[in-house]
């Protein structure tokens, strides 16, 4: 199974060097074969008594990752609408695209693609799942960006991924939470642990991660808004990734998960909510459109929410209306792009305000059209398969198991939606086919498409045709394992288009109704879209999101990222000074203890007074010369200490090294510009004496807490015991220093050398100035 | 051009920077066991040699000591990192020091420790180092 997955990837490896064909052989004949083997592999599992299938490729298997690759009812109807409509938009793309366009890049995308979808729906291991799943993103991306030129395309792909890649991460959450609550990497087997999760205190997390994810992806309110503007893409990537299969894949991931999520309450609110809100506002925001694709675009977002609120149901009947849906979508949505993309290829324009009475001119797409778009709407006739899964639906949000408001508020939201689903329905159909004919306003003269093109939309509507005139041909074999895959406990159930004078029928019939009134009329109440969305439009809120979020990220840089070094030391010194005092604080770490202090002579405290003067003088003088010799005083104090400390070694160091410090500051002071007065203000001012005092308390509180806690004994007696007898010398410090610990003093003098070496880089090597 | 003629200063100088070389000299060979060592020994080195840079200028002393002063860190440098490898020799640990006792034909009974060697290359390494900063400022224009 993992060659079925993989071929696809494989097969984009030798794409660009077939591409170098095209002007011979269009590439995409040489893809058409992927799909369609694949098709085929998938086809032998059909039958009515179908057992899941699992393999197992190792990947890392130290830490549960492997392709365990998981064939059931569900994933098998996925790939089989993956694979099946992936050649039919692969047969449809070679007379769409020309050859003039880059047919390797998008042969090679779209193979990516559709391995990562396969290995979406297959996969039972939820980290593969996860992976699979942005590369659909990815490639996703790439595709609706395939026009690159175009300002337009780019902004589309760039809303499709952050968007959907902000889900993917929120699941990817979702999932490791999972992992940790369950302890496995699969999704069967995480279903034998229903109670598990059910009763775990991550539930929320888990749940909303998981649904943010399934609610991204498959462009749910309020998520949708990425959607419309992956119009941009070609037309064969709009029906095979916008209406057939990447946008499933959100309904996949709640499918799948259903049987672990169905037993949590907030499960139904939360998607039924998303799904029904998905449903109405779609197919409102449907009937505004101007352009074919975006009228699609809306009715896909609306038909997706539709599956999602059955899916959200739970029940028997909802759950196989759903994946009956989810098939009959794919039929009529698919064939419905091919049509608006042949309109598109034949007049010039996707704008329906310039199109009209086509019929005449494009009689064989007009046929398709109208059996795409009355199935779509769902109009009772006994051929059109919308109708069947419509009926299903209103079934379904007639017999909810829930009693609380939202279930009882559901039939009529549905039929709210199912009414402006109808309007848009007829609103392209008849405004494409129908009416006065615009000649002048078209860059082109229509004529129909040629065959190949019309081939792979007449293979779609002959689904829809035969599903709606047979449909327990599918249902048997096919859908009701999937079904049973979302929920163990639907049983066989015929479909079949008369019930009777029923509920469901009246509401149907009330939908029609309505919807042709709505139709006719619909110029007098378009109105309505100045007020709702108006104003309130989502693209506006996710436009100022990006645009807030580089306003305010730019304005936090900027503010402490001012480049002036001052600012960052003061920025150093706080956070230093804030840490250390809370720790304390926190920690009870100050103490003082007298035990070990010494007795303080006067001349210790002379040369300390000296010392605070001269420091105090370093602050207050305004000339530099002044201030490296009052600063001299400092220094020659300490050695003076080191002197009355009895540490012979470090005084002679420090009286030398102090007098070659100041004879170097005077040669340097030499060529540095006078010290000026401070310009800054008193504020700033009174902020940098507070840190430096601040951090000088706690430098001073810390030495003393330092010197109170004397915890261990000090390992000094061993280097005076041993010496002379380990090392042959009387003077410990040289001893220290070149013997016991001769590696500090080696790097010691290794820094000092790399000193001078970049003292002469920096003045011998320095560029004459203007010099580049 | 104007000239001073710093006659006190320079005959000073010849005197104290031979007493001062010859202070650091000791500094360096009896910092085992006295106050010293090669650190202060190279830094009272250098400030001699400075002296007499003050005193007579780049050019006279670039004639005395005729020494690339920076080829000094490299020198100093391989000598410490010499001593270290030579304790492989002896198969002992990176830096392992030892010291004996030894008779001289004009010194007599006289320690001598490898330490000895590591504070040599302490002391070129400091003098080429305090004389290579302090020349570069100096004659930078």
């Amino acid at each position: 199974m993992i060659f079925a997955v993989l071929i696809p990837l494989i097969i984009a490896c030798f794409i660009p060097l077939l591409s170098k064909l095209k002007e011979k052989i269009h590439t995409g004949i040489f893809v058409l074969f992927v799909p369609l083997s694949i098709f085929l592999y998938f086809v032998q599992f059909l039958g009515r008594d179908f057992n899941p299938i699992r393999h197992t490729y190792n990947w890392i298997p130290s830490l549960g990752i492997n392709f365990d690759f998981y064939l059931d009812g569900l994933s098998l109807l996925f790939a089989l609408l993956i694979s099946g409509i992936g050649a039919l938009v692969v047969l449809y793309s070679i007379f769409y695209l020309s050859k003039q366009e880059r047919l390797g890049s998008f042969y090679v995308y779209l193979l990516m693609f559709m391995t990562a979808m396969l290995g979406v729906v297959l996969s039972d291991n939820i980290f593969v799942l996860y992976t699979f799943w942005e590369l659909t993103s990815i490639s996703s991306f790439l595709l609706i960006g395939y026009w690159h030129f175009k300002e337009r395309s780019r902004y589309g792909a760039l809303k499709s991924m952050l968007i959907t890649i902000f889900g993917g991460l929120s699941m990817f959450g979702g999932f490791i939470l999972l992992w940790v609550v369950t302890g496995t990497t699969s999704i069967q087997e995480m279903i034998n642990q229903v109670d598990v999760i059910l009763d775990s205190s991550y539930l929320p997390l888990i749940l909303g991660f998981i649904l943010l994810g399934a609610f991204t992806k498959s462009a749910q309110f309020p998520f949708h808004i990425w959607l419309p503007d992956a119009m941009e893409a070609p037309t064969p990537v709009s029906a095979y990734l916008h209406s057939a299969t990447m946008v499933k894949a959100g309904l996949f991931l709640i499918a799948r998960f259903s049987p672990i999520f169905s037993g949590s309450e907030w499960f139904f609110i939360v998607v039924s909510l998303v799904g029904i809100t998905t449903l109405c506002w779609g197919s409102y925001m449907a009937v505004r459109q101007t352009d074919l694709k975006a009228i699609l675009a809306f009715s896909t977002i609306s038909q997706l929410g539709m599956i999602m609120a059955m899916l959200g149901f739970g029940t028997t009947a909802a759950v196989f209306a759903a994946i009956f849906h989810i098939l009959n979508h794919a039929t009529f949505k698919g064939s419905l792009f091919m049509v608006a993309g042949i309109i598109d290829h034949e007049t010039g324009t996707r704008d329906i305000r310039k199109l009209g009475g086509l019929i005449t001119f494009l009689p064989i797409t007009a046929t398709l059209a109208l059996f795409g778009t009355f199935s779509m709407a769902g109009v009772p006739l006994p051929f059109l398969n919308g109708f069947y899964s419509k009926e299903l639906f209103f079934d379904a949000t007639l017999h909810l198991d829930s009693t609380t408001f939202l279930a009882q508020a559901i039939p009529y939201l549905a039929v709210f939606g199912s009414i402006f689903t109808f309007v848009y329905s007829m609103y392209f159909f008849f405004g494409v086919f129908t009416g006065p004919k615009q000649l002048d306003k078209l860059p082109k003269k229509p004529h129909e498409a040629p065959i190949g093109m019309l081939l792979s939309p007449i293979v779609l509507v002959a689904g829809v045709i035969l599903i709606g005139l047979f449909p327990n041909i599918v249902n048997a074999p096919f859908l009701l394992h999937a079904a049973q895959a979302v929920n163990p406990d639907v049983e066989f159930h015929k479909v079949a288009f008369w019930h009777g004078f029923n509920t469901p029928l009246k509401m149907s019939l009330i939908v029609v109704a309505i919807g042709i009134i709505l139709f006719v009329t619909r110029k007098k109440w378009s109105k309505v879209y100045t007020i709702l969305p108006g104003k309130l439009s989502l693209n506006k809120v996710y436009d100022q999101i990006v645009e807030k979020l580089d306003v305010i990220s730019g304005a936090i840089t900027r503010s402490y990222m001012t480049g002036s070094l001052k600012n960052y030391m003061s920025i150093i010194l706080a956070s230093t000074l804030i840490v250390s005092f809370v720790f304390m604080f926190i920690t009870n770490g100050f103490t003082l203890e007298y035990d070990y202090l010494a007795d303080v002579t006067i001349l210790e405290v002379s040369v300390v007074i000296i010392m605070i003067i001269a420091a105090v003088a370093t602050i207050f003088t305004n000339h530099n010369i002044a201030a490296i010799l009052v600063l001299g005083v400092v220094g020659y104090g300490v050695a003076i200490l080191f002197v009355v400390y009895r540490a012979p070694d470090i005084a002679l160091t420090q009286f030398v090294i102090e007098t070659v410090t100041v004879a170097l500051f005077l040669l340097c002071f030499y060529h540095l510009p006078k010290l000026r007065k401070s310009t800054d203000s008193a504020r700033t001012k009174m902020t940098n004496l507070f840190i430096s005092v601040g951090f000088g308390a706690l430098m001073t509180m810390v030495a003393i807490s330092a010197h109170s806690s004397n915890w261990f004994e000090s390992i000094s007696d061993y280097f005076v015991e041993t010496s002379y007898k380990l090392g042959g010398g009387h003077n410990i410090v040289n001893v220290i220093l070149v013997d016991m610990r001769g590696l500090d003093t080696l790097f010691e003098i290794a820094v000092l050398g790399i000193a001078a070496l970049a003292i002469i880089g920096l003045i011998k090597l320095k560029k004459d100035k203007g010099a580049q | 051009m104007y000239k001073p003629n710093d006659l006190v200063l320079r005959t000073t100088t010849s005197l104290i920077a031979f007493i001062l070389l010859g202070f650091a000299i000791y500094l360096l060979l009896a910092g085992h066991n006295s106050p010293g060592g090669g650190f202060v020994g190279g830094l009272l080195t250098s400030g001699a040699i400075l002296l007499m840079y003050m005193a007579y200028g780049m050019e006279v002393v670039k004639k005395i000591i005729p020494i690339n002063f920076t080829l000094l860190i490299p020198i100093g440098l391989s000598f410490a990192v010499g001593t270290g490898l030579g304790s492989f020799i002896f198969n002992v640990p990176f830096l392992s020091q030892t010291f004996g006792y030894f008779h001289l034909p004009i010194f007599g009974e006289i320690e001598l420790a490898t330490a000895m060697i590591f504070d040599i290359g302490v002391y070129f390494t400091v003098v080429g180092v305090m004389m290579t900063i302090i020349l570069t400022i100096a004659n930078d224009q």
